[in-house]
């Protein structure tokens, strides 16, 4: 079929004028429209955790920003997400969709919502929706519908949403995390109100000169998991770190590769503010235009800021309901639109799709079949006896986890491979900017080495040498021990021959540190090592080496 | 041929009040021999094409003959592609030279309803909105008739997108009733009926959504068939109101309906609400008149909708109704009174019901990736004015009336409600059904009525929807064929009877709809327009 959409789109290109490739315009004088530029930085959650711009106590403190009114207010923080599924095609029609791809190379008559098209649903984005809504220890309903949303953009090509409005397929969860030690640390749950499938819309493509607008439909169709949060956070890094933490989650599901700056991540925010000890909630503004988390945590932590100083300065009454926007560059919040009462959506069922029916054998196969989740492998690496800090850096990305996972279950001590992996490793990535899957190094030949020099077969030092060898290059630890004649000498009679040989060679040195000078023996210790070529083990050179420097004195 | 294309007005056939056509009936005013029931047009085509007596392009030519005579007087196409029909009739006729296997609708000139989409001609809806809008992709129900060796002769007038029971809200032109010029096809599938009766084309493809394929067989007196829901893909067929649209087939005789059907029916993956039913081949099942027995439907139970025979039906079509009761009984069947006491409120509950979906489904007409934009400065300037100049009155008093029923406040109280009304319109008929093997109604309170007459009184033109929404309402097939006439125009109206049966049980209708034509005598269903023509 797609081939057929491909040929068959390119003549309603040729019929149409107005489908001009690569989008279709319409004018437009006033800038009026909102448009999403994605930065080209790439940032992920471990680095920004690694350089915390802000830094803010556990809940159980009262929140301190700026202002020092605001020891008397807590914010209340709610976050709606929305996942972009990876699966092969779109929701409803059989178009692939590739971030980046030219406008309108992936679209069909389904997807640009031409008369007479219909959706068939793609029963990836169930599995994928039952998946997270078991992940998020839901509650998920056997029979849900979808419906439509309606309002009228540019980039929503039918003027409706498939959506899911009052019958979502999933409510009612929790999402734990471990908050980094930096940020005070500790563990948290927090609430999950519930998730809903639905489609992406298309973007919009300004001109430059503001005169026109075009519409790209690529993403149109594309499915997408709406997950809503209780309003359960209280400051910026609690809302960044619920985001960190839903990215990998679905990253451990491969449901989404959660990248916020393509988009396949948004999150947007409710803030409002409260006297402490109030119940109710303040008037909610939302926020959007995060790109990131530091953005999401940023954006929080200066709206908070600018409602409490309203409220110390009497004028409460100015922060209304509506809708801000992130500006990166000025790092603060504007008004997008203000929220004339509330919109009509004028949701009603889909009458294309039939009703969405899960049978409990269904959902047992994918429960049966789940990965292990991040909080899981999180409370196991623990039982290990592992630091929160190493555990927080093993389990955040799910290729390291599973690289340490394989490594321990080729028998390395857990330690020494948490270790390697946290050291050097992460070190060689960070500098050749590669992922772990990108390495040479595989976790057998890790397992291997650390085995290697808790054997005594070679040396730490030469360890590290071949760990580089085998990082950049690949190969095995006995492959390159062999080739590179590595083993360690560990036969007394030939360490001694190497001794006496620098001992013979160094006499003015032996004089002075039998005259006192005993810091020498480093010295000695270098030189027989070197002869060695690094390969003698150090404590029995040492034993040796002691020996036959207080022999005669 | 046709040798003489007479004005309507000269010919002199006129029937006394109203004639019922039954077994023992006399043609009133014929002298010349009973007229033979209707043969199929599709098994003669093929006969011809198969032993070499006519070409496909000699048999194509005599119907955009016909069609280039009458066309002026009913204007039902919008679309006619005389050089494709001829390059395809040509191309036929050099497989059967070369003694290829023909597909069953071999050499079939099919017209298509505008709101169907066809890659290679116009669809427009009946809209502005979409003038001179050329889809990629033709709609399942065409594929698969191509696909069979059919050949799309044109695209039918309708009321624009459906909406309407005329054809007279068509954006581009009123069709006019091959039986008396003066009056309505009926709608919204006005052009697909007209073109069967006046023989324009074969058979056609209509839609129907309260009736907008059985009302216009009804005022045409031809065959039209509402399939179950389900039965026919709507892929391709640009949406009114989605849980009640079907794609539904005309043809000049019930055998010829029946082989369209089961042309185009059967699941799609591309329609989600299409039924994985099993298609029987209809047709196979229909029983030559020589062999029918006596009481060819012994045992068969008939209901007849006493509901539908209430104030408000013209005596004549109530009259013209009774008879065919009592011609099936003289079948064999036995027909009662029975009563479906929700049946008024089908009315309401679709009204409501198939705007709201429809204020839905048009919101994709904004100018934006095709169709008619009207440049504006900004965004909702683009939108107002593109459809407000786009849309006809009757699509925006939907939209209005859909998207207040649809509303914040009003939701429970309409379309909810609605809702209910539906469920309970399908069990009251899931019960009458288990009684009865078919139910009866007329398929129109009225036969056809002058154009202009109900135009600007949209309720009255509503209220004529009321023996058929119901059955869209229930999703079930209901099948419409000419029963008799009612006094009007130069040679009488047709009037049509509505046979609904049980869902996805579209062979028995057409087997009793077979028998019931078959054994109805002295009763010709040729419009005056044409009566002196020979169909080949
Ligand atoms: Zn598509």
């Amino acid at each position: 079929m797609s081939s057929m959409m491909a040929s068959t789109f390119l003549r309603s290109i040729q019929n149409h004028p107005l489908m001009l490739y690569p989008a279709a315009l319409f004018i437009r004088k006033k800038v009026v429209l909102y448009c999403t530029m994605k930065s080209t930085e790439s940032q992920t959650a471990t680095q920004e955790k690694q350089n915390p711009r802000i830094k803010v106590p556990p809940r159980t403190q009262t929140i301190t920003t700026t202002n020092n009114v605001s020891k008397d207010y807590e914010a209340v923080i709610g976050i709606e997400t929305h996942v972009q599924l990876n699966t092969l095609t779109k929701a409803f029609c059989s178009c692939p969709y590739n971030y980046g791809s030219p406008p309108n190379t992936s679209v069909c008559p389904i997807c640009m919502g031409l008369p007479g098209a219909l959706p068939v649903l793609n029963s990836k984005v169930i599995e994928y929706a039952v998946k997270v809504g078991l992940a998020l220890n839901c509650k998920l309903s056997l029979n849900s519908k979808f419906d439509r949303k309606q309002y009228f953009y540019p980039d929503l090509p039918k003027g409706y949403q498939i959506s899911q409005f009052d019958v979502p397929i999933a409510t009612g969860g929790y999402l734990d995390l471990d908050l980094p030690m930096e940020f005070g640390g500790g563990h948290w749950k927090f609430g999950i109100t519930r998730v809903h499938m639905e489609e992406d819309a298309g973007k919009l493509l300004h001109s430059e000169s503001g005169s026109y607008s075009q519409v790209d439909l690529n993403r149109a169709g594309v499915p997408l998991l709406e997950i809503v949060s209780e309003p359960d956070m209280r400051t910026g890094i609690e809302a960044a770190e619920y985001a960190a933490e839903l990215q990998r989650l679905v990253r451990y599901l491969g449901v989404s590769n959660g990248n916020m700056q393509e988009g396949s991540l948004r999150c947007d925010v409710n803030v409002s503010i409260r006297p402490i000890g109030q119940s109710q909630f303040g008037t909610k503004v939302e926020i959007k235009n995060l790109n990131s988390f530091s953005s999401v945590s940023r954006a929080i932590d200066f709206e908070i800021s600018r409602q409490v100083q309203l409220h110390s300065q009497e004028k409460g009454d100015q922060i209304i309901q509506e809708t801000r926007l992130w500006e990166e560059g000025a790092q603060k919040t504007v008004t997008m639109r203000k929220k004339e009462g509330l919109a009509d959506y004028r949701y009603f069922p889909e009458p294309d799709l039939p009703g969405v029916i899960l049978t409990k054998e269904y959902v047992d196969a994918i429960r049966d079949s789940l990965p292990e989740a991040p909080e899981m492998k999180r409370r196991r690496y623990e039982k290990m006896g592992l630091s929160m800090q190493d555990v927080l850096f093993l389990a955040n990305d799910i290729n390291v986890a599973q690289f340490f996972d394989a490594t321990i279950a080729k028998g390395a001590d857990v330690k020494l491979a948490t270790n390697w992996i946290m050291g050097d490793i992460a070190a060689y990535m960070k500098n050749e900017k590669l992922t772990i899957n990108e390495i040479k190094l595989v976790p057998r030949e890790l397992a291997e080495l650390i085995a290697s020099i808790k054997g005594g077969t070679i040396s730490g030092k030469i360890g590290k040498e071949i760990l580089f060898e085998l990082l950049a290059k690949g190969g095995t630890v006995k492959g390159l021990i062999k080739e590179k004649d590595l083993v360690q000498i560990v036969d007394p009679v030939e360490i001694e021959k190497m001794v006496e040989k620098v001992l013979a060679e160094n006499p003015q040195q032996l004089e002075q540190y039998r005259g006192g000078k005993t810091k020498l023996q480093g010295y000695f210790a270098g030189q027989v090592m070197k002869v060695s070529k690094g390969k003698a083990n150090p404590g029995l050179l040492n034993k040796i080496l002691l020996e036959k420097l207080n022999a005669k004195s | 041929m046709l040798s003489t294309l007479q004005s309507p007005r000269s010919l002199s056939r006129f029937p006394s009040r109203y004639t019922l056509c039954t077994l023992t009936a006399q043609s009133p005013t014929s002298t010349s021999p009973p007229p033979p029931p209707p043969h199929s047009q599709i098994l003669s085509i093929r006969h011809s094409l198969l032993s070499r007596r006519l070409s496909a392009a000699q048999l194509a030519e005599s119907y955009l003959t016909r069609l280039r005579l009458t066309e002026p007087h009913l204007k039902s196409f919008l679309h006619v592609s005389e050089d494709a029909v001829l390059q395809q009739a040509h191309r036929l006729d050099q497989m059967i030279a070369s003694s290829e296997e023909l597909g069953p609708l071999a050499g079939v000139l099919v017209a298509v309803k505008d709101n169907i989409c066809t890659a290679d001609m116009p669809s427009t809806g009946g809209s502005r909105v979409l003038e001179g809008y050329l889809p990629p992709f033709d709609a399942t129900a065409v594929r698969k008739i191509k696909d069979l060796g059919g050949i799309v002769v044109g695209k039918t007038n309708l009321d624009e997108f459906g909406m309407g029971s005329t054809t007279e809200a068509s954006a581009f032109q009123v069709t006019a009733n091959p039986w008396d010029i003066s009056r309505v096809p009926g709608g919204s599938s006005g052009g697909s009926a007209a073109a069967v009766s006046a023989r324009q084309c074969v058979v056609s493809l209509g839609s129907d959504t309260g009736g907008s394929v059985r009302l216009p067989a009804s005022f045409c007196g031809v065959v039209g068939l509402k399939p179950t829901y389900g039965r026919v893909s709507r892929y391709g067929l640009m949406a009114y109101a989605s849980s009640l649209d079907v794609i539904g087939c005309f043809g000049s005789s019930v055998a010829d309906t029946g082989i369209l059907l089961h042309a185009i029916s059967g699941h799609d993956r591309l329609d989600a609400t299409s039924s994985n039913r099993e298609v029987p081949d209809f047709a196979s099942r229909f029983d030559s008149v020589d062999l029918l027995e006596s009481k060819p439907l012994k045992g068969l139970r008939v209901g007849l909708i006493r509901e539908t025979l209430d104030d408000g039906v013209d005596n004549g079509v109530i009259s013209v109704i009774r008879g065919a009761a009592s011609h099936l009984e003289e079948l064999g069947c036995s027909v009662t009174e029975i009563s479906l006491p929700s049946f008024s409120l089908g009315l309401p509950a679709y009204y409501i019901l198939a705007s709201s979906e429809s204020s839905s489904n048009l919101s994709r007409y904004d100018g934006v990736r095709y169709g008619n934009q009207v440049a504006a400065d900004e965004l909702n300037s683009l939108y107002g004015d593109s459809r407000a100049k786009g849309f006809g009155p009757e699509v925006k008093r939907r939209i209005l009336t859909g998207t207040y029923a649809l509303s914040a406040g009003y939701y429970d109280a309409y379309y909810k409600r609605a809702q209910q009304v539906r469920t309970m319109i399908r069990k009251s008929f899931k019960a009458a059904l288990d009684e009865n093997d078919i139910l009866i109604s007329p398929a129109a309170p009225s036969a056809a009525y002058k154009i202009g007459e109900k135009k600007d009184d949209p309720l009255a033109m509503y209220a004529g929807d009321i023996m058929t929404v119901n059955v869209n309402l229930a999703g079930l097939p209901a099948l419409v064929l000419p029963c008799g006439f009612v006094e009007g125009g130069a040679a009488g109206l047709p009037v049509g009877l509505q046979m609904i049966g049980a869902g996805f049980d579209e062979e028995n209708l057409l087997k009793v709809g077979h028998i019931f034509e078959q054994t109805l005598e002295n009763c010709r269903f040729v419009p005056p327009l044409i009566e002196h023509d020979d169909t080949p």
